[in-house]
């Protein structure tokens, strides 16, 4: 991927993580480039999540480097950190809205915290925000009353109240039934070209990511296993890349779990 | 094996004291996590609400009726030295020094404790905390502190409302049912009680166990595993660990105050 230094959001170099004695990230590399979607995919349990609570600085790497334009972020100290935090924003795969305050105040918690506006603005702006997602009638409910889908949209425009640079969705479209899929789809490429975002996807939604990222990464192992725009990806030669995107039960990822050979476990039990 | 069973005692080790250190260091946050006026007030005033406010009915209660039984038990005994006349005294010091505070942390850390555990924990395990975070709200700020301070604030109110409503119930099995003399009754205890030796000292217990059981009852919310399993052992764990060390420093408290 050619490109010039300014344009990169955030660049993962060499980064290794473990949780325990589990090695989960060994000497990854990454780069996401500004105003684009980036995904990532790969399977579910090699810690996708993990990797934004990394660049979100929630989880410290053992080595290497997350820079966010340009900085480092396991080198910030903690009111830097908290500073940075303003330009990025997650949406996390439950949503996580406060369950004790409506739509609404969900909305404008963000803004609350971080400015003095007076209460009128603060009313328009949320109000913006939830037009966006199709959810100005639903500003008095509360998050019990919302549906999955509607949730989602919900902590979607609490995401994007204070308008960040950078926007980390964690698994979008899982558990979501077709229509509200497709609502998720078109909000997050919308919302990347009308504010000039840049975003994460993380996902192993294969059709959808495939459909509206512009840079792919597959990790699995440890580590990045494939990259390229979804044009490439397909014409990747590695045959586990492959086996994730065309789905397949059996192949470089074994349909079995690690198990000593099946006839001789029987031949024991005789 | 002895090497093994070496190992497993210094993994515990290891792991206890990593746990108070940071149930340490969310206390120190949530004491010093300078809460604006602004934003601080409203938020302290609901937690004193939920806190304090919904815990009154439980404390008027059980302060009623362990007055009556106090007042019930130390005539029977008294009556038979002709003493029935210290039964204010007995009341009201029993209630001051030990029951007031002791019982209104126990049941404070049954009622107010386990709901914040909870509260918290499930906070934590639908990512509500992890989100707060991410958009730099501090939770130990935002959630913790409000609420530590609404406990530290409300439990010494409300372990004096225990033992007002607890002399009352007294002197209603006392004088108004058993025949003690009233004016004997208020008067005797006036006369045996001090401000400073019985009073304050049972306030300043009350403060210390708000510590403990507001310390315990977060910390344990905060550091749950984000499961419904870990949620209910957590619950648990506060209210057995707050009362056994509520338990155990008034013991301590008792023995600094009233032992020398």
């Amino acid at each position: 991927m050619e490109s010039t230094l300014s344009d990169i959001m955030v660049d993962i170099q060499n980064l290794s993580f473990s949780r325990g004695d589990n090695l989960i990230y060994d000497g990854m590399n990454m780069t996401v480039e500004k105003g684009k979607v980036t995904a990532i995919m790969g399977p579910s349990g090699i810690g996708k999540t993990t990797l934004l609570k990394l660049i979100g600085g929630q989880l410290r790497p053992d080595s290497g480097d997350i820079l966010f334009r340009g900085r480092s972020i396991p080198k910030m100290n903690r009111s830097e950190l908290y500073q940075t935090r303003k330009d990025m924003s997650m949406l996390f795969q439950s949503g996580a809205l406060f369950s004790e305050m409506s739509v609404f105040d969900n909305v404008a918690f963000p803004i609350r915290e971080h400015t003095k506006l007076p209460e009128s603005l603060i009313k328009i702006m949320v109000l913006m925000k939830l037009e966006a997602v199709g959810l100005r009638g639903a500003r008095d409910l509360m998050p019990a009353e919302l549906s999955g889908g509607m949730a989602r949209r919900a902590a979607l425009a609490r995401a994007i109240a204070l308008d960040p640079q950078l926007i980390m969705y964690d698994e979008p479209f899982a558990g979501q039934d077709p229509i509200s899929m497709g609502i998720v789809v078109k909000l997050i490429r919308a919302l990347n070209n009308a504010l000039g975002l840049t975003s994460i996807v993380v996902s192993h939604d294969v059709t959808e990511v495939m459909s509206i990222a512009d840079y792919v990464y597959v990790v699995a192992e440890k580590h990045v296993i494939g990259e390229g725009t979804p044009e490439q990806l397909r014409q990747h030669e590695s045959p586990l890349v492959q086996q994730f995107l065309k789905g397949e039960a059996d192949g470089a990822v074994p349909f079995h779990y690690k198990a000593a050979p099946y006839a001789d476990e029987l031949m024991e039990l005789l | 094996m002895v090497l093994d069973q070496l190992q497993r005692m210094g993994a515990a080790t290891i792991h206890s004291v990593m746990g108070l250190g940071r149930a340490a260091l969310m206390l120190l946050g949530a004491i010093f996590g300078k809460p604006s006026i602004r934003k601080g007030t409203p938020l302290l005033i609901k937690q004193l609400y939920v806190v304090g406010v919904l815990s009154l009915l439980i404390i008027l209660v059980s302060g009623l009726f362990i007055g009556m039984v106090l007042a019930l038990q130390g005539y029977t005994v008294l009556v038979k030295f002709g003493a029935e006349q210290m039964l204010g005294p007995l009341v009201a010091l029993s209630l001051l020094r030990e029951l007031g505070p002791v019982v209104t942390a126990l049941l404070f850390a049954g009622r107010a404790g386990s709901a914040l555990t909870a509260e918290i924990g499930l906070m934590k395990a639908t990512e509500q905390l992890s989100s707060m975070e991410m958009m730099a709200v501090d939770p130990l700020r935002r959630i913790i502190s409000p609420r530590f301070w609404a406990g530290v604030i409300s439990m010494p109110l409300l372990a004096i409302i225990f033992t007002a409503v607890g002399i009352l119930g007294g002197h209603l099995v006392g004088v108004d049912w058993l025949g003690v003399d009233g004016g004997g009754y208020w008067s005797a205890m006036q006369a045996n009680v001090d401000l400073y030796q019985d009073v304050f000292n049972g306030i300043i217990k009350s403060i210390v166990f708000a510590f403990i059981v507001m310390w315990i009852a977060l910390h344990k919310g905060f550091d749950a595993v984000p499961t419904s399993e870990g949620i209910s052992r957590a619950t648990t764990e506060t209210v057995v660990t707050a009362s056994l060390a509520v338990l155990a420093f008034d013991f301590i408290l008792t023995a600094l105050m009233f032992g020398g």
